[in-house]
């Protein structure tokens, strides 16, 4: 039967409660799947679907409505078409199931993202091990509410007789010097 | 696949039986083993990034990988910059290809903003992308070769990527990173008489890789120590994500230029370099036939780019460009396979969250601590430059 995208978003919509379809262009779609039946979306997915590459697993800290959104992204090699899961899941509650048993290298995004989000990931290989921050005792550095800047003047200090200019202004009035 | 290379030691007795996942148990208190750190200062590893390994004899018998010393958080800097103020942070990301971060970013932002860039600028780019394939290849042959004790090589190709980058010198400003495709189109046209001196470096380059041909890939020691070495088993591809010339080397034809064509490449005319072996001869094979094809690829351009024309579309004063909110993913082909920006937007002025997807993320990290078991303790460098890994994108 021929590949048809519209079948397979219809397919998640009415079998995992997909919802908030969005087409950002040719060959490349977003939905949104609830947090419990992502894993099994996934796999169906990936096997009978034929999206058997997976490019990327990230998460993006959505502070003010307290939610993380957890990104997977799936591509269609023989179709060109990809394919982004979108997965909510409560900032409070960080914890999502792995999906490491059906490509090897998300034992490795779970692990940064434990490291980096503070999102959970049971059973991953390694996960509880350091990645990048060894070493690191402070709060997850990539949710939005690590100040990086805060952090930098608590733990550095100036070196005297160095200045430094604030770069927005400073870039406004090398480009802009009127306005 | 039995493993048969150079260094293999055909008595078995002398090494514990490996369970079914491929692992063994190491007793450490047995002092049969020696556990040394490969890197992160050390000039067999492509950049920084360190490996534990734990050896019986001269034989790797178990690695883990660290990376993170040179973890610079860019990821994070962004969102605390606007778009224009991440210029200077992305080309970072990878160092030795500063061209394909500048597009992957200036795209995803056009496309979130409704920008189409003009036809000169869409060459422009395809130019720069293509150049940049080339010096980085170039600077790997020597790297691969220097892994192997042919460290003459590696002066050769880093001459002729000299040459390469003197032509990046006067099209952008800038040797290795030239901050040339910026949102909306790209900085310049071609100066007066590049063409000429672009064809003089195309043979300089033709002339030295019939060398390396001669010197490296009909080299008795290279093929010993290559051909049947570090073999991708075809049904890793996609277990494993891996992308390039390293599926490539394993005859999947995988290649984001023909797959998901992107600038100019629909109007060129090539075909993805694939082999059959997936050994670390043919990934260097198909690596030193893919530099060739992007010498052919950098002809056709010249030919049909324009001399003249409208190189950017207007954009907001990027001072106070609020990007629409919304989220996409922008992929080009690299040196090492799909690079991709995944880039999300809330409306502001800011992005909310810019993620990179490298190739190295995957072969150097699940990848290399699955295929350097049983491999020899000299062999570890050149097994490693022949993923071809840079580790500055995998902690970004």
């Amino acid at each position: 039967m021929e590949f048809q995208i519209d079948q397979v978003i219809g397919n998640l919509n009415e079998l995992f409660g997909g919802k908030d379809h969005h087409r950002q262009r040719k060959g490349l779609d977003f939905i949104t799947i609830p947090k419990e039946q992502a894993v099994a979306a996934i796999t169906y997915l990936s096997n009978p679907e034929g999206f058997k590459h997976l490019v990327l697993l990230t998460a993006v800290d959505w502070l003010e409505q307290g939610q993380f959104q957890l990104t997977y992204l799936l591509n269609n090699p023989d179709n060109k078409q990809d394919l982004g899961i979108r997965v909510l899941i409560p900032r409070d509650q960080a914890v999502m199931d792995s999906i490491h048993d059906l490509w090897g290298q998300a034992a490795t995004y779970q692990r940064e993202l434990r490291e980096m989000f503070g999102i959970h990931f049971p059973g991953s290989p390694r996960v509880d091990q350091p990645f990048i921050l060894e070493g690191w005792d402070g709060p997850p550095p990539y949710r939005r509410d690590f100040d990086t800047k805060k952090y930098a003047e608590e733990t550095y200090f100036p070196r005297p007789g160095r200045s430094s200019n604030d770069p927005t202004e400073y870039m406004k009035h090398q480009l802009y010097p009127d306005e | 696949m039995s493993k048969k290379f150079f260094s293999w030691n055909e008595d078995r007795s002398l090494y514990p039986p490996a369970k079914p996942d491929g692992t063994i148990d190491i007793d450490l208190s047995s002092h049969k083993y020696l556990k040394i750190w490969h890197g992160p200062q050390h000039p067999g590893i492509t950049g920084n990034m360190s490996l534990e390994l734990t050896l019986l004899g001269d034989e790797v018998m178990a690695c883990e990988t660290h990376v993170g010393y040179l973890h610079r958080g860019f990821e994070k800097l962004m969102e605390r910059r606007k778009y224009i103020q991440c210029f200077p942070i992305v080309c970072r990301v990878a160092v030795p290809e500063p061209d394909f971060n500048e597009y992957c970013f200036a795209s995803a932002t056009e496309e979130l903003a409704g920008i189409e860039i003009p036809e000169a600028a869409k060459w422009l780019r395809t130019l720069v992308l293509e150049m940049a394939r080339l010096q980085s290849y170039l600077m790997w042959v020597g790297g691969q070769a220097g892994a192997f004790g042919q460290g003459i090589i590696g002066q050769w190709t880093l001459y002729c990527r000299d040459l390469v980058l003197d032509r990046f010198e006067e099209l952008t400003g800038g040797r290795i990173y030239h901050m040339y495709i910026i949102p909306g189109g790209v900085r310049g046209l071609l100066p007066d008489g590049f063409r000429e001196r672009m064809e003089e470096t195309l043979r300089i380059i033709e002339r030295f890789m019939k060398d390396v041909h001669s010197v490296m890939f009909n080299n008795s020691v290279f093929k010993k120590r290559s051909v049947g070495m570090g073999v991708i088993e075809p049904e890793w591809i996609n277990r494993f994500g891996i992308v390039g010339p390293n599926a490539r080397a394993a005859g999947v034809p995988m290649d984001v230029r023909k797959d998901d064509p992107y600038l100019k490449y629909p109007e060129l005319d090539f075909e993805p370099v694939t082999g059959t072996d997936s050994d670390i001869y043919t990934r260097a094979d198909v690596r030193r036939r893919d530099l060739l094809l992007s010498v052919d690829l950098i002809r056709q351009i010249m030919v049909k780019i324009p001399d003249s024309g409208e190189i950017r579309a207007k954009t907001p004063n990027v001072l106070h460009w609020k990007i629409p909110a919304g989220e996409t993913y922008s992929r080009a082909e690299c040196t090492r396979g799909e690079f991709g920006y995944y880039m999300v937007s809330d409306g502001s002025e800011y992005p909310r969250r810019v993620n990179v997807r490298g190739p190295s993320y995957t072969h150097a990290v699940s990848l290399l601590e699955k295929m350097i078991i049983n491999v020899n303790i000299a062999d570890v460098a050149g097994l490693m430059v022949s993923l071809h890994t840079y580790p500055p994108e995998i902690e970004r």
